[in-house]
């Protein structure tokens, strides 16, 4: 019987199996930010075991409040600075090199085919865009792997879906993941990988299979994945140039971690994208989705374009596509946030930056901040905001607020007009 | 082990997610102590009242997919920090039930026509929870009436209760 990707990671990767159907993994990596991490620290400290199982599979960002906003804040950011200092943690990125964990990460060549990768962040599920099994998890594992390089999973069912069909103009993977997750609901997923791929999935750019893979666990899924290939060796070609001759013999090598062809699914479902339109939701579960064109006339208070789902380069490109030479409705305020240092320079170097900025839009520093209601764009009560990221749970980005969750092509138009509009519209 | 009996806090809604259970905005503290205050602060359903509805409850009973969401182990620690050590739901987010048995605390499955039961012998009046561990067997009681259920939690999650969470279990052995 053939294996699934996520199967094949297993088998490379467990060290015990402490009971029928429970796999204890060794970790590639352990990623930690300074909301999840700062009391698994803590706890380490009281039970008079601080220590870090290998200090260079350990990366380290301040990324959900940055700069601090509060003192709370500020404490946090301290708890996790002085720990990578105390263990020699060179990844480390402080504020100024700091960006958002799912996008930073991968920049910076930390994910490889293959991994197994755990963080204290549901949207861990991002790097499977690489080919790796990478989990959302809680402190205490984020503790255990700090500490002993492992993490204990179920054994995964993989649910295959195949994106079939050829992607319209102005819809994005944005729109791909939340019709998908529109078809199989909140919990279509939960105890599995979801393993994207299809002619849409191989035409996909690495940044919007991160945006694919980021929304899995909105649909329960403990990862999503794709299987890699010449994309993916071309993105990582810098970071792996040492260690193969040639791309072709990193793709030789990685091609180790696509899924044989008798693998068994749990399911296999073919999503056609052949007639998909914008889509955004309207309620507050992520599987509440409706085709713009279908939507009420919806205004809104606030446009927000970031997040690990929607702050990359080719996220910024779409949206500053949509806002050149217009402007701001008077009605809202519009914020990006580039989700990386690298993101920012990159948009300033393109000019992209000036667009937005002659728009009226408000541009950040890289940060989470507003996705979660935490800082840098939080919601009044009764407000409503069109934003790129990923949950649209009732507070999410303020108490008493609503968020519509679209592509930034549908976000930028939106600014434009005040209300929910797709990026075609003639009231634009 | 923890308690594992007391009375219940029946919560009748699917997909009830962590931003429900413990805001993010509540996520800058350090301590378990400081959510305490916090719990279910913004869920929003019908007669409930979380300022009211909490005090003395030691069990949730509640539908699918209960703790969706966010990966903050802060949703089953301010469930702890109330006194609260068991969630019986008719499903679970992956991350959330891990994050209990991690914590010592107990994430118990029912079938759906189980949790109607319940809802329906149990969900208005008061009703208390004693539940045999080693046994895996429930007793809900209240109102004249008592009922009995199985449960299964696998062998691993069992061991991690019994150790008292997952780093105490994983220090040992790994």
């Amino acid at each position: 019987m053939g294996k699934t990707i996520a199967e094949k990671i297993f088998d490379a990767h467990v060290i015990d199996q402490p009971a029928e159907g429970m796999y204890v993994l060794r970790l590639d990596t352990v990623f930690c930010h300074e909301i999840t991490t700062p009391m698994a620290v803590n706890d380490l400290i009281d039970r008079g075991c601080d220590r870090v199982f290998d200090r260079d599979r350990i990366k380290v960002v301040i990324d959900h409040v940055s700069p601090a906003k509060d003192s709370k804040t500020a404490l946090q950011g301290k708890i996790l600075r002085q720990w990578a200092r105390r263990h020699h943690i060179r990844d480390f990125f402080d504020i100024g090199r700091n960006g958002i964990c799912h996008a930073l990460f991968p920049e910076q060549g930390f994910v490889r085919p293959g991994y197994t990768i755990i963080m204290g962040d549901s949207h861990t599920c991002t790097h499977g865009a690489f080919g790796a099994f990478a989990a959302g998890v809680g402190t205490t594992d984020t503790e255990v792997g700090i500490l002993k390089g492992v993490c204990a999973f179920s054994r995964q069912r993989t649910i295959k879906i195949e994106i079939g069909g050829s992607l319209p103009a102005g819809v994005y993977a944005k729109d791909v993941i939340l019709s998908v997750i529109g078809h199989i609901g909140v919990r279509g997923a939960t105890d599995c990988v979801i393993e994207f791929c299809g002619p849409v999935v191989d035409g996909m750019s690495m940044e919007a299979r991160m945006t694919l893979c980021n929304m899995a666990v909105e649909a329960g899924a403990t990862s999503g994945i794709c299987a890699p290939d010449q994309t993916t060796v071309d993105y990582l070609w810098p970071f792996i140039k040492d260690e193969f001759g040639s791309p072709a013999e990193a793709l030789t090598a990685y091609r180790r971690w696509r899924p044989d062809a008798d693998a068994s699914y749990e399911k296999v479902i073919r999503h056609d994208v052949g007639n998909l339109q914008p889509l955004t939701t309207v309620g507050y579960k992520p599987d509440q989705v409706c085709p713009v064109s279908e939507m009420d006339v919806t205004p809104v208070d606030q446009v927000y374009i970031g997040s690990c789902t929607n702050g990359r380069i080719e996220d910024l490109r779409i949206a500053a596509a949509v806002v050149q030479g217009r402007t701001v409705h008077p009605n809202l305020r519009a914020i990006v946030s580039p989700a990386t240092p690298g993101v920012y320079r990159q948009a300033l170097s393109e000019g992209l930056i000036a667009i937005f900025m002659d728009a009226g839009f408000c541009v950040t520093n890289p940060t989470c901040g507003a996705c979660l209601g935490m800082s840098n764009g939080v919601l009044a009560e009764g407000e409503a905001c069109a934003s790129t990221t990923n949950r649209n749970f009732n507070g999410r980005m303020g108490r008493g607020g609503m968020v519509h969750l679209m592509s930034p092509a549908t976000a930028a138009a939106t600014a434009i007009a005040g209300v929910i509009t797709s990026a075609d519209s003639k009231h634009i | 082990m923890k308690n594992f009996n007391g009375e219940a806090l029946f919560l009748d809604r699917a997909d009830i997610n962590t931003d429900e259970i413990i805001p993010a905005k509540y996520l800058i503290e350090i301590t378990k102590d400081a959510l305490q205050p916090h719990l279910f602060e913004a869920l929003r359903l019908e007669g409930f009242d979380p300022a009211q509805d909490i005090a003395g409850k030691r069990v949730v009973i509640t539908r699918a997919n209960f703790g969706c969401g966010s990966s903050r182990e802060h949703a089953p620690w301010a469930l702890e920090t109330n006194g609260i050590n068991v969630v019986i739901a008719e499903s679970f987010a992956r991350i959330f039930r891990q994050n209990m048995f991690n914590g010592g605390m107990l994430a118990i499955d029912l079938p759906a026509e189980q949790i109607d039961r319940l809802f329906a012998c149990f969900g208005s009046a008061p009703a208390q929870v004693t539940t045999n561990f080693d046994a895996g067997r429930l007793q809900i009681s209240g109102s004249g009436q008592s009922l009995e259920f199985e449960f299964e939690i696998g062998a691993f999650n069992r061991d991690l209760v019994k150790a008292g969470g997952w780093v105490a279990y994983a220090d040992q052995k790994y």
